[in-house]
C-alpha cells in the first residue's frame, strides 16, 4: 500500500459518494484509503461531507469529515488540531477546495474577485501555514495544490481563476523551496478538462464540445485520473520532487 | 501489480545489478519487473547488461538483454521484431540510453555535439518511430523519454547536452500531440542530479559534490530509485490522461 498509515488531510474533498459526481478532492479521498491512509475531508458542504464519510467508513476505512471554510485561519487551526488528536499526525495536505466565476475581466466584481482569490491562494496559504509545524514533528511530508492548466495559459474564462491558479502555482514553488531542508515536499498540480460537481456547471454541452475539440487524446479527463497523479505525489514515490508541476491534460498544453 | 502483462523496452538499461551503482534504466528494469511488467534491456554495455538480465531471471522475473545502439535503425529495427516475437508485444518504452561530454560552447568538438546529438536526440527518435507500429496493435502505449533539467535550464558545462536534452523534451510534446488520438503517451522526465553511474566520479570529489549539492533545496542527491518511480508512474495506467508533459524530479533546484 502506496499510503500506508500516513495521514491526509483533502480540502474540497466533500464530493466522495459513490453513484455521485466525485471532485478531484473526492476522488483523491477513496485512492488514499485504498492505499492506506486514514483521510480528513474538510468541505463547507457539510450534508454530503457527513454523507462521504459515512460511505468510506462503511467500507472499513478510517475517514473524518471536518467543517472548513479554507478562507477562515480559526478554522484551520481548529481543523489541524482535530485531525492531529483523531488520528496521531498530519502526513499528507492537499489544498484542492475552488470554484469559478465565469465572468470577463469588465464584468467582473471586486466581491468575484476577492471571493475566488481568497478559496484559492489564501485557502492554500493558511493550509500550508499550519500544516507545516506538524509535518515538521513527523520529520517531513508532502502538500500537494491543486493549481489547474489556467494556472499556466490564459482562456476565455474566469479572469480570477486564472490569477488564483498561477498564484497557487508559484506558492506551491516559494513553498519547496522554503521548507525543502525540512523534507517537506509541495508540488502542484496542473489538470485540464474533468468532469466534475465543478465542471458540470460551468461546461455547456456547447462549451464541452468546443474544450475537447482542442484536446489532443479527443477526450476530457476522469476525477480518478486526476487523483492517481494527486497519490503518486502524496505518497513517498516521490520522494526527490518537490516544486514541481504536473500537468494532467491529455496533451492539451504541450501543442 | 501497476505494470501486469505489460512489455517494457527500456535503453540503457545495462546498470541493474543490486549491491552496484544502477543507472535510471536499471533500477526502472526492477521496478518494472516488481510490478508484473516483461522487461527489455537495451544497451550497448553487453557484459554488464547480460550480468543484469541474469540477475533479474534468477529472481524468477521475465528479462531479455538485447544489444542496442540507439543511433543505427537497423538495429532498432531488429531490437522491437525481437521483442515482439519473445513477448508478443510492445507497451512501453523508455528511452533513456544517454551519456555527457563536460565541456563549454567552445570546448565542443563539431564529433562530441553529433555523438551527443546522436545518442539522446536521435536514439529517441529511431525508438519511437519503430516502437509506434507495435503500440498501435495493442490498443496504445506510453513512450517514457528521459531528459534532464539541463533539457530545461542551462549551466556552466556540457553544451551538447543541454541542446539534446532540450531536443528530447519537445520531441516529447510533438509524439504526444500526433499519436494521442492512438493512445500513445509520451512524456519527458527530468532528473537533477542523481547518484548513477555516469555521475559516480564527481561523487568521489567531495570539494565538486559540495558545490553541486549546494544548488539543491533538498540538499541531497537524488537516487536512481526516486526517479524510476516517476518513470513508472508515466509508464502505468495510472497516467492514463497525461501526455506532452514534463516530470521534474530534482530536490527543488529549478523551483528557485
Amino acid at each position: 500500500m502506496r499510503l500506508k498509515n500516513k495521514v491526509a488531510l483533502i480540502t474540497g474533498g466533500a464530493s466522495a459518494v459513490q453513484s455521485e459526481l466525485m471532485g478531484f478532492g473526492g476522488a483523491a479521498a477513496w485512492i488514499f484509503a485504498r492505499e492506506g491512509a486514514k483521510v480528513v475531508l474538510c468541505d463547507i458542504k457539510e450534508d454530503i461531507g457527513r454523507r462521504s464519510e459515512t460511505q468510506l467508513r462503511e467500507h472499513g476505512y478510517d475517514a473524518l469529515f471536518i467543517p472548513l471554510d479554507v478562507r477562515d485561519e480559526e478554522q484551520w487551526k481548529r481543523v489541524i488540531a482535530q485531525t492531529v488528536k483523531t488520528y496521531g499526525k498530519l502526513n499528507v495536505l492537499v489544498n484542492n477546495a475552488g470554484m469559478g466565476y465565469v465572468e470577463k475581466i469588465e464584468n467582473m466584481t471586486v466581491q468575484q474577485w476577492d471571493h475566488e482569490m481568497d478559496v484559492h491562494v489564501k485557502g492554500a496559504f493558511l493550509g500550508t501555514k499550519h500544516a507545516i509545524p506538524e509535518m515538521r514533528k513527523a520529520g517531513g511530508g508532502s502538500i500537494v495544490n491543486v493549481s489547474s492548466i489556467w494556472g499556466i495559459v490564459g482562456s476565455e474564462g474566469g479572469p480570477a481563476y486564472h490569477a488564483a491558479k498561477g498564484a497557487v502555482r508559484i506558492f506551491s514553488k516559494a513553498a519547496a523551496i522554503q521548507y525543502a531542508k525540512d523534507n517537506i515536499r509541495v508540488n502542484s498540480i496542473h489538470p485540464g478538462g474533468a468532469w466534475t460537481p465543478m465542471t458540470e456547471k460551468s461546461l455547456t454541452p456547447e462549451r464541452r464540445a468546443t474544450f475537447i475539440a482542442k484536446v489532443p487524446m479527443g477526450r476530457l479527463g476522469t476525477v480518478e485520473e486526476i487523483a492517481n497523479g494527486i497519490l503518486f505525489l502524496a505518497s513517498d514515490e516521490s520522494s526527490y520532487v518537490t516544486g514541481a508541476e504536473l500537468v494532467i491534460d491529455g496533451g492539451l498544453l504541450a501543442q | 501489480m501497476r505494470l501486469k502483462g505489460k512489455v517494457a523496452l527500456i535503453t540503457g538499461a545495462a546498470a541493474g545489478i543490486k549491491g552496484e551503482v544502477m543507472g535510471f534504466g536499471g533500477a526502472s528494469a526492477w521496478m518494472f519487473a516488481r510490478e508484473g511488467a516483461k522487461v527489455v534491456l537495451c544497451d550497448i554495455k553487453e557484459d554488464l547488461a547480460r550480468r543484469s538480465e541474469t540477475q533479474l531471471r534468477e529472481h524468477g522475473y521475465d528479462a531479455l538483454f538485447i544489444p542496442l545502439d540507439v543511433r543505427d535503425e537497423e538495429q532498432w529495427k531488429r531490437a522491437i521484431a525481437q521483442t515482439v516475437k519473445t513477448y508478443g508485444k510492445l507497451n512501453v518504452l523508455v528511452n533513456n540510453a544517454g551519456q555527457g561530454y563536460m565541456n563549454t560552447v567552445e570546448q565542443a568538438t563539431l564529433d562530441i555535439w553529433n555523438h551527443e546529438m546522436d545518442v539522446h536526440a536521435k536514439g529517441t527518435f529511431l525508438g519511437t518511430k519503430h516502437a509506434i507500429p507495435e503500440m498501435r496493435k495493442v490498443g496504445g502505449g506510453s513512450i517514457v523519454n528521459i531528459s534532464s533539467i539541463y533539457g530545461l535550464v542551462g549551466s556552466q558545462t556540457s553544451a551538447a547536452y543541454h541542446a539534446a536534452k532540450g531536443a528530447i523534451r519537445i520531441f516529447t510534446k510533438a509524439t504526444a500531440i500526433q499519436y494521442a488520438k492512438d493512445n500513445i503517451r509520451a512524456n519527458s522526465i527530468h532528473p537533477g542530479f542523481c547518484i548513477t553511474p555516469m555521475t559516480h566520479r564527481l561523487q568521489e570529489d567531495p570539494d565538486k559534490l559540495a558545490l553541486y549539492t549546494a544548488k539543491v533545496p533538498m540538499a541531497r542527491w537524488g537516487k536512481p530509485e526516486e526517479v524510476a518511480d516517476g518513470i513508472l508512474f508515466l509508464a502505468s495506467d495510472e497516467s492514463s490522461y497525461i501526455t506532452g508533459s514534463e516530470l521534474v524530479i530534482d530536490g527543488g533546484m529549478t523551483a528557485q
